[in-house]
């Protein structure tokens, strides 16, 4: 039967096609409204390392001024001292950990054709390559000796390779940034990162790493980070006045094997505070934080209020189009009365023809749908377009895909069900003149 | 076949009731042919409503080929008249983006059978109705009369015990209404019960039994039901017991 109702439901759609027309175009739009918000929404606020995201931990110590909170909500900064971010790579208390800044530097091309150009990337420790797990296409990260040794290495991103070396294996090689020459170990292959969650604090859509190096290498050059740097009262002068001063601009993450690691790591980050408490720093009370990769991009607010209320009232439009669909629906199936009196009379029950008729309304959401999901993609495009930043978010994965089909066919469904009521309490007698 | 005993219905409104039959009582025997008659407005709407199981009645009993139909839910009674009834209609009431094939196919699609018997089924009553050759048309291809064949075609697939017909030739001219009302005699003759309401006399009279309805009763019916083979010859002066009916005021 069920092959039956599909028959007549097409055939019924075929038989009024403005109608038709006007309620999977309504559909449509709704549902590719809808899916376009829910797309940018779903990717910006999926898991971009779901399989040990509750390992990482995203390291915050309170050192802000007694006098006012670093933000109202009293959470603590977003980022630590170069004090305290050496001190705690030195301690080494974590499974593993790093700590990273961004630094923009000239790159001067051995290859005489290019022009020199100024990279953004990022200054951190070996451990970050097994931290966030980015995929090598050449060579490999470099080590903790070398660390320790402020060796004059680096990694470079596949832009990076491609650019310099035409994408060819070019680990052993060197590269000059800043007049000074470095050793590339290694070159990544495409990392394809939604957003950069391990550097919130310097906006999460932004263009991928173009290098790596060495944390120690990198502040032997003494350039101040190109990210973000707050200071609750003056650094004073010159770089060594900057390190030592209570600035914060680096970022650090801890990767905590386990819950009792994670415990014992927070207890050390209280005693040192407490420790440098006794040393006249951290004037505010204890107030340390370890947010994992999931908590600390809801702290960061990688999903923006204003986000959220696009794609609320994109679904406020899709309730739009299906209150016009009920009423499409209603008008169509209203004009079927005689046919569903026959049919009554010739022997349907009152669930043959609801089970009729609700088949055509998901007739109409398959239709919707499939015209919805190439809207959606077209939506993605005009995204993509407009707001650069968004364009590793906006886009369909299969998993929307099946969601903008299935929800077309349950947003039809449901705008179907008081029209399919009201057929199948359709008197027969009334119909027909028997 | 068709037994209704002291049958009531009643439409209530807010503000008054309308007793549409009031101890209405019918019997129609397997293989009768009985017309019913009457002015407008006189209940026999409403019989046949009831008698198709598209209507409920409000009292009395009516028994369906032996089956009690009071109490029966939805999917009972419409089990029942998709199995027991055939309905031809005065309008014909094909669905016309139907072609005729799919038009038969209708009460088969209920029936739940298998693709090959609905085919053999359709086939053999357009055959029946002599329009075998046209399956793929669609009901506007077709002259009135045709479209009635259709009808009664549709009627006959499931191989129904009782026939509801309402003016079956109300919409057709004299040379079209013959040929149908042959036919359904023809069905008649092969066993098929037909229950027909008509205004018209001597389609009445073409009948075996006529029952006359005025104001929800039965006022005058032949008083013995027998089968008549040569109905067709028989004329309304012709009855076997015929009272002048009394008339309302």
């Amino acid at each position: 039967m069920l092959t039956y109702y599909l028959q007549l439901g097409l055939r019924s759609l075929k038989r009024n096609p403005i109608l038709t027309a006007l309620m999977v175009v309504g559909i449509a739009l709704g549902i590719a409204a809808s899916m376009t918000t829910l797309t940018v929404l779903h990717l910006m606020g999926s898991n971009p390392i779901p399989w040990k995201s509750d390992k990482l931990h995203y390291v915050q110590l309170d050192n802000w001024s007694p006098d006012e909170p670093y933000s109202e909500d009293g959470r603590p900064p977003d980022q630590v001292t170069y004090r305290d971010a050496v001190a705690l790579m030195e301690a080494g208390k974590a499974d593993k950990q790093t700590v990273m800044f961004k630094l923009s530097l000239p790159i001067q091309p051995e290859n005489r054709d290019l022009k020199p150009f100024q990279a953004l990337g990022r200054v951190t420790y070996a451990d970050f390559f097994a931290m966030f797990e980015p995929r090598f296409k050449y060579g490999h990260a470099w080590n903790r000796d070398q660390d320790a040794s402020h060796a004059r290495v680096v990694v470079l991103g596949k832009d990076m390779n491609e650019k310099l070396f035409g994408g060819q294996d070019s680990v052993g090689k060197s590269v000059r940034m800043d007049g000074i020459d470095y050793t590339i170990v290694g070159v990544l292959d495409e990392w394809k990162l939604r957003f950069r969650y391990y550097d919130l604090t310097n906006g999460a859509f932004v263009d991928p790493d173009e290098f790596f190096m060495p944390f120690t290498t990198a502040v032997d050059l003494k350039r101040r980070a190109s990210g973000n740097n707050s200071c609750w009262k003056s650094p004073g002068e010159g770089w060594d006045a900057f390190l030592g001063s209570d600035c914060v601009w680096i970022q650090m993450w801890a990767q905590l094997d386990s819950p009792a690691r994670l415990a014992e790591y927070k207890a050390f980050l209280d005693s040192y505070v407490s420790e440098q408490k006794k040393l006249g720093r951290f004037p505010r009370p204890l107030n340390n934080r370890l947010l994992d990769v999931t908590e600390w991009m809801e702290d960061q607010r990688v999903v923006s209020r204003d986000v959220e209320v696009q794609t609320g009232l994109a679904f406020a439009f899709l309730v739009v189009c299906l209150v016009n669909t009920i009423g499409l629906l209603l008008a169509k199936f209203t004009r079927k009365a005689g046919e569903i009196g026959l049919r009554r009379a010739l022997g349907a029950s009152r669930r043959d023809v609801f089970t009729q008729f609700l088949i055509e309304s998901g007739v109409v959401g398959l239709s919707g749908g499939f015209l919805g999901l190439l809207l959606t993609g077209l939506g993605l495009v005009a995204v993509r377009a407009l707001y650069s930043e968004y364009r590793t978010v906006a886009q369909l994965d299969w998993m929307m895909v099946l969601t903008t089909i299935v929800l077309a066919i349950v947003a039809a469904l449901l705008a179907g069900l008081y029209p399919t009521w009201r057929a199948c309490r359709v008197q027969p007698a009334a119909q027909l003149k028997v | 076949m068709l037994k209704m005993t002291h049958l009531q219905k009643v439409y209530r409104t807010h503000l008054i009731e309308t007793h549409a039959l009031r101890d209405f009582s019918i019997h129609v025997r397997e293989g009768e042919f009985v017309a019913v008659t009457g002015p407008s407005g006189s209940g026999k709407t409403t019989f046949l409503n009831i008698a198709g199981l598209l209507e409920e009645f409000t009292g009395g009993e009516y028994q369906l080929d032996g089956v009690d139909v009071h109490g029966l839910n939805d999917d009972q009674r419409s089990r029942l008249r998709n199995e027991k009834l055939g309905f031809i209609f005065q309008g014909f009431n094909l669905i016309p983006d139907l072609n005729l094939f799919d038009n038969v196919d209708v009460p088969l699609r209920y029936r739940g059978y298998g693709a090959a018997e609905r085919k053999k089924r359709i086939e053999d009553a357009l055959g029946r109705v002599g329009l075998a050759s046209r399956m793929k048309h669609y009901p506007s291809e077709l002259s009135g009369g045709q479209q009635q064949r259709v009808a009664i075609a549709r009627a006959l697939a499931g191989s129904p015990r009782l026939l509801l017909a309402d003016e079956p030739t109300g919409n057709l001219d004299s040379l079209m209404a013959r040929g149908v009302m042959e036919l359904l005699e023809e069905i008649n003759r092969q066993g098929t019960t037909i229950v027909m309401v008509t205004h018209d006399p001597e389609l009445a009279a073409r009948a075996h039994r006529n029952v006359h309805v005025i104001d929800g009763q039965v006022t005058d019916f032949d008083s013995e039901p027998a089968l008549r083979a040569g109905s067709r010859e028989s004329g309304i002066g012709n009855r076997e017991s015929v009272q002048a009916a009394p008339v309302s005021p």
